[in-house]
């Protein structure tokens, strides 16, 4: 018996529209509308902007450890912006601009890195899952979400972020071959930004792509230029509506560059060379875009001081807040207020000395509600 | 009420509770044509369909994971394991996310999963395949625990599992599945969690016990009942959270207490229960609370050493007497 050829050669593709001077090929153009395109400018300047201003805010102690962004706009706004609202969005911890696209208060994602519960809380009409540690964790979930979606029949698309550590893990697999099996509506965005901390993508896996992965799990995938915002869109668009069209899942690899820290814990100048991080600044994601639209005459004048004002103000009703309670602590453990946990709450209250009461409704062991919250039972 | 096994007191849950509520479904290896590798999904593919009976690729912490992002849309997945050991590679699904995402999104989003299987000593199944699995469980705030002794409770239990808004780890055991008893036909009928049940009532002596131990705990009761010693048993039946009153009011009245577990002693439920003892009743003790449980090594697979490694009737006896001071030892 011969071997024969089962599968023809699988091909990869990269895409690329602008480049690293804001050079559109206009063969590829998205045709973004106007308005569309100042929407994706305004969202990476506000993540850019955030951005230094929490490391500032977190190196003043004000607020705590975090995962920067910078260099990684384009992958997530543009990305995320080829969502609906009613679709949902699956982030990692790395995705600040995506979620203050999706509409996450800046000072709620401040609330978050200063420990109050009510920063993970996303608003009832948001499809949004709170940030998540555990590496990759996030995608199963995604999966089951899309499940969800196509078990009640709605036409939800479910968008999930990782980064390119994240696919060496069994959860990447795991939720991509579901995926795959199910033909769900979902779309897996890498943020290949080279690096998991101090390891770079090298050691990370043989495969010259991290796209080709989806290949062996029989579902498309694609690489994007992840500081082309125009790239990010196209792709992302193409995959969004394909899934939500009932043509099943993708995975798009975003080769993009983590600019600074790992967190704030950090220090990279441990472990890779000025000159690389140079290069990369070279193909700024913002850079290119600010020329790009600077071109096409659509930057907006004073834009960058009204982003600035917006953020001083969410940090000046972030910081009006009081300490958070400790006796929140106790809420959302369970969804009532178990007896055991009662007894410890009414303990600390009394550690505390501060007379709290135990909250209304708690004879029928209802949890306390928090600032804007929904009844889960959706 | 008919009578009927532990196995189809759990089918018949499952049936009703997926008639009551179309939000339900069941998810896992071979739950579908296979109808569970115990059989507990029997005729629930034909009955309800590839959507709500699926069949999974074989990846615990995937098809796990996938419930908990159902769950968070308000839909109420029954994961099914094969065996409660493979939950292990689901172990940072449940504990980091079903367990923690109603807290960490500040109540937005509960998880009304129920992770339901066989756990605990089986015949013969060896080390990797015969463990008592609650003890991972039962330490993680967020989750509920679940081991239900007999056919009723597996019934009432189950359904109650599955209407709970939280994640319930729900551990059947392998070697019940075939015991026949009692169970409310009623599609109403469920038992509340957090209850325990007093199995036997006695005046000497209370014993704490559930699964296959409350039933050799049992037997030793009634050998003992021949001497004039009087045992109560209390089957806890859900682990987290814990009906320590009901444990408490029997301490009361009997003032000795012995704790009898399947799995490794050290940090198990037996010390749990005997602190708690201990920091409510102390006083109302005549005896210090003894525990009796199974060897800490792993499952021998010979049949003879895996008798030896799991408390036996004797050794429940044994430690009854000894609280009772009737062990003719004398030196009390
Ligand atoms: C399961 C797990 N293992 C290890 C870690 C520690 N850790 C946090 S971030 C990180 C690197 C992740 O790299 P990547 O997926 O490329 O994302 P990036 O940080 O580059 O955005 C590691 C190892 C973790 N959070 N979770
Ligand atoms: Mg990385």
């Amino acid at each position: 018996m011969p071997r024969t050829v089962l599968e023809p050669r699988f091909q990869v593709e990269h895409l690329s529209i602008l480049d690293s001077d804001g050079n559109l090929d206009s063969s590829l153009d998205p045709e973004i509308p106007s308005a569309e395109l100042k929407r994706l400018y305004r969202a990476m300047l506000l993540g850019r902007r955030l951005d230094e201003r929490m490391i500032r805010l977190q190196r003043q102690g004000r607020i705590g450890t975090f995962a920067p962004i910078k260099g990684q706009e384009a992958s997530q706004v543009g990305a995320a912006a080829t969502l609906r609202r009613t679709d949902w969005m699956v982030p990692s911890f790395r995705e600040t601009a995506a979620m203050l696209l999706r509409g996450w208060p800046i000072e709620k994602l401040l609330l978050l890195f200063a420990g109050y519960l009510e920063g993970g809380q996303p608003d009832e009409s948001q499809n949004d899952l709170p940030i998540t540690i555990p590496v990759a964790t996030q995608l199963p979930h995604a999966v089951g979400l899309a499940y969800a979606a196509q078990y009640r029949g709605d036409d939800a698309v479910v968008m999930a972020f990782c980064g390119d550590g994240a696919t060496s893990e069994g959860d990447f697999h795991e939720a991509v071959n579901f995926a795959g099996v199910w033909h769900v509506p979902a779309v897996f965005v890498v943020q290949n930004n080279q690096w998991a901390i101090s390891v770079p993508l090298k050691k990370q896996t043989h495969s010259r792509t991290i796209a080709q992965k989806a290949l062996a799990y029989g579902i498309p995938g694609l690489q994007v230029d992840g500081n082309d915002v125009l790239a990010v869109y196209a792709a992302c668009h193409e995959a969004v509506e394909r899934a939500r069209g009932g043509d099943g899942p993708t995975l798009i690899e975003c080769v993009t560059y983590r600019l600074g820290v790992h967190t704030t814990a950090d220090d990279p100048t441990k472990y890779r060379t000025a000159e690389e991080v140079e290069a990369w600044e070279r193909k700024d994601p913002l850079t290119r875009f600010t020329a790009y639209l600077k071109k096409k005459r659509l930057l907006e004048e004073g834009l960058e001081d009204e982003v600035d004002k917006e953020i001083a103000a969410a940090v000046q009703r972030f910081e009006a807040l009081g300490a958070a309670e400790p006796l929140t602590m106790f809420e959302h453990v369970y969804a009532e207020l178990p007896a055991h946990l009662k007894a410890q709450r009414e303990q600390l209250a009394g550690a505390l000395g501060n007379g709290a009461t135990p909250p209304a409704g708690d004879d029928d062991q209802a949890s306390p509600p928090m600032r804007g919250q929904r009844t889960t039972r959706r | 009420m008919a009578v009927m096994t532990y196995r189809e007191a759990l089918n018949l849950a499952l049936r009703e509770e997926m008639k009551r509520d179309d939000r339900v479904f069941v998810i896992g290896e071979e739950v579908g044509l296979y109808e569970g590798a115990y059989k507990v999904t029997q005729g629930l593919l034909k009955e309800f369909g590839p959507r709500r009976i699926v069949d999974t690729p074989i990846a615990e912490s995937g098809f796990t994971g996938v419930g908990i992002g159902a769950a968070m849309t308000g839909l109420r997945p029954v994961v099914e394991m094969m065996t409660f050991n493979f939950a292990l590679l689901a172990l940072d699904q449940i504990v980091n996310s079903a367990a923690k995402m109603n807290y960490m999104s500040g109540g937005q989003f509960n998880v009304p999963i129920v992770i339901r299987g066989p756990g605990g000593p089986a015949h013969q199944l060896a080390a990797q395949h015969s463990q008592s699995m609650e003890v991972y469980f039962y330490h993680v705030p967020g989750l509920k625990v679940v081991r239900p002794s007999t056919p009723m409770d597996a019934k009432g239990l189950l359904k109650s599992a599955i209407r709970d808004d939280n994640p319930v780890i729900f551990i059947e055991s392998e070697t019940l599945y075939n015991i026949k008893g009692e169970v409310p036909e009623d599609p109403d009928f469920v038992i509340p969690l957090g209850q325990a049940a007093v199995r036997r009532e006695g005046a000497d002596v209370t014993v704490v016990a559930y699964m296959g131990m409350m039933y050799r705990a049992m037997e030793a009761a009634e050998e003992l009942e021949k001497d004039g010693i009087s045992v109560e048993i209390v089957d806890p039946r859900t682990l987290m959270p814990m009906d320590t009153e009901t444990i408490l009011a029997s301490v009361r009245k009997t003032h000795r207490v012995v704790v009898v577990e399947a799995g490794a002693g050290f940090a198990g439920m037996g010390s749990e229960i005997a602190a708690e003892i201990q920091e409510a009743a102390f006083d109302d003790l005549d005896a210090p609370v003894e525990r009796v449980t199974g060897v800490p090594a792993p499952m021998p697979y010979a049949r003879n050493l895996e008798k030896a490694k799991t408390p036996s009737k004797e050794r429940i006896v044994e430690a009854i007497r000894r609280v009772c001071y009737q062990d003719g030892n004398g030196s009390h």
